[in-house]
């Protein structure tokens, strides 16, 4: 999707262990620590869609290995895993605020915004500390912009977060005066390999993903905070009788969700080594797809961090099949909607057998 | 000295005057069943001693001391509890998260509190066990029955040392055995020398528990009386308008 037709850099990616190891290894570790169980027999079936979209990925991944000779290859697998981590961590923001029954689409253009803020502020100069801090800045602002509308003056999150997706990008056609930037300044070799480079292997914004993951699962199942999220996606009325800050954690959710989108920025733009005023382009659809074929409830109360960072895996594994097996790239968007439809659907079914 | 006392509470919404000058007390160990027609203002006078919103006029006054109420919080601060006729529940999650919404026990150290799930379980469990119901802790609050969920809104009342309870309709979803169940404990509450509220459709359920009886009629408080002095003919004629006081 977003990735097509960007300059991919070339890899320098030393021999990397095989990446479905790295998949099975993380999945692994967040299933123990990260499953948001708080809801007994429901997380059962919740639990269940994470379990078989873990299977059909596995699935997917294991048939193309065997019909293709192109699929299989540690380069492949190390793009693979590197290009869904880009959405996982998104999808990782928007799965909490999914959880509170809202939605966000402004994230595309908020990676597309904080992408640009981070070049156009290294390119002036300045260490990439001070670019991924204006990162920071710009993103929690947006977020807080969001969450403000949403929850103080009572705008439907879609309208909200429509408005800012327009705003957000043509801040960023502002900001950069709509050109490319390709020069980082002296911090751009660090900025590079950030993005692209890999660490025992495992490329770098892979190794964030797993880590937000963990934390976010803590979050999650752990923390009032979290537990709070939840009340509030079940039901809100409830969640304000019962004293939670309700309107204060809605606004921190969509921060949250900004934040990663701007984490997620720097990382792509390491990984480009280039800023256009087109990336993150339609990026809050994979986002979204992700964290609902993951299991996220979009009328709220439901999702977990395992099944956002399993969902995002899926929609690359399809993605990248369908170019390996020469199918025309123009078939993404319908393969990727089919896949949010039919997510929506088997949640819609999962609601009648449990209305009976 | 009364628990809990009201003085000529008015509520207005916009030009709609749901409650006019309506006074009453409450005493430790008393029920006192407060009835009425639909829109006679029951739902309002509880929502206001449970903090939903502050009276228009009028004064409540717990222990003696003035008090007003801008949220629920601040009412439960002031050991007041309620159950809501919907329950207030959370749908997706567990009967144990349910019952600690809001007041969820944690464990730690310095910055970092994690949720104490066990403790939370054990608790709830031991609630549960209290008001006789085969709830689990773990249970989801969506796969359960009607009961189920009174139990759950009412254990969640159990939490704190509570002085005044307030029920909206406990007995209008459940089953007729659970309707036992839910008297049975009302009773034993008021045992425990808790103020009791009970806003109800159900003439029998009112008349088994109650001590004292309010009627109110559209916003007016029409009969404030003991029970043995009353009779459920002459609530039904004092709730419909065929009697004008008592």
């Amino acid at each position: 999707m977003h990735h097509n037709g960007s300059p991919r850099r070339a890899d320098t990616s030393g021999p990397s262990s095989p990446s479905v190891k790295t998949a099975d290894h993380m999945s692994g570790m967040v299933e123990t620590g990260v499953e948001t169980r708080t809801v007994g027999p429901l997380s059962f079936l919740v639990s269940r869609q994470t379990f078989w979209v873990f299977v059909a990925a596995l699935v997917a991944f294991v048939s193309l290995s065997l019909a293709t000779d192109t699929f299989a290859t540690q380069q492949n697998l190390f793009n693979v895993t590197r290009n869904f981590a880009f959405v996982g961590i998104i999808a990782l923001g928007m799965t909490a605020v999914i959880i509170t029954g809202g939605i966000d689409l402004s994230v595309g253009s908020v990676l597309c915004l904080t992408g640009m803020v981070l070049g156009v502020v290294m390119n002036a100069g300045f260490s990439i500390w001070a670019g991924i801090a204006a990162v920071c800045v710009t993103a929690l602002i947006i977020g807080a912009v969001n969450g403000v509308l949403i929850a103080y003056v009572g705008l439907p999150p879609f309208v909200a977060t429509l408005g800012m997706l327009a705003i957000a990008r043509s801040l960023a056609m502002v900001a950069s005066g709509n050109r490319m930037i390709y020069d980082f300044g002296p911090d751009q070799g660090t900025l590079l390999a950030i993005g692209g480079g890999n660490t025992f292997g495992i490329a770098n914004p892979v190794i964030v993903l797993a880590a937000l993951a963990l934390l976010t699962g803590y979050l999650f199942r752990w923390t009032q905070w979290g537990r709070h999220v939840f009340a509030i996606g079940g039901n809100e009325q409830a969640a304000t009788l019962a004293g939670i800050p309700v309107r204060g954690i809605k606004v921190a959710v969509y921060m949250i969700s900004a934040l990663t989108a701007g984490v997620s920025g720097i990382l792509e733009v390491g990984w480009l080594g280039a800023v256009t005023t087109n990336l993150g382009q339609s990026m809050e659809l994979a986002v979204i797809a992700a964290a609902v074929i993951g299991g996220a409830n979009l009328s709220g109360g439901v999702g977990t961090a395992f099944g956002a960072v399993i969902g995002a895996a899926l929609i690359e594994i399809i993605r990248n099949s369908l170019l390996l097996l020469g199918v025309d790239a123009f078939w993404q968007g319908t393969f990727v909607g089919s896949f949010i439809l039919l997510a929506v659907t088997f949640d819609r079914f999962r609601g009648w057998l449990l209305a009976d | 000295m009364p628990v809990l006392e009201l003085a000529d509470i008015t509520k207005s919404f916009g030009a709609i005057l749901a409650l006019s000058n309506v006074s009453m007390t409450l005493e430790r160990g008393e029920v006192v069943g407060l009835m009425g027609d639909n829109g006679a203002g029951k739902s309002t006078l509880v929502k206001i001693i449970a903090g939903n919103f502050p009276p228009t006029q009028g004064t409540i006054t717990i222990d003696g001391r003035p008090i007003t109420f801008y949220h629920p919080v601040e009412a439960r601060r002031s050991g007041i509890e309620i159950v809501y006729q919907d329950l207030a529940l959370c749908d997706n999650l567990t009967a144990a998260a349910n019952v600690f919404l809001g007041r969820e026990l944690r464990f730690g150290f310095g910055p970092f509190h994690l949720l104490d799930y066990g403790a939370m379980h054990r608790r709830a469990s031991a609630l549960f066990k209290e008001l006789k119901s085969e709830t689990r802790p773990r249970d989801l609050v969506r796969r359960m029955s009607g009961g189920q969920r009174q139990a759950v809104a009412i254990a969640r009342t159990r939490l704190s040392d509570a002085t005044i309870l307030l029920l909206d309709e406990p007995t209008a979803a459940i089953s007729v055995r659970q309707v036992t169940e839910v008297l049975n404990l009302i009773r034993r509450l008021r045992n425990q020398g808790l103020a009791i509220v009970l806003v109800s459709h159900r003439m029998p359920d009112v008349f088994s528990v109650a001590d004292r009886i309010v009627v109110l009629r559209r916003g007016s408080k029409v009969a404030d009386k003991k029970i043995s002095d009353s009779s459920p003919e002459e609530v039904t004629g004092l709730i419909t308008g065929a009697i004008e006081r008592a």
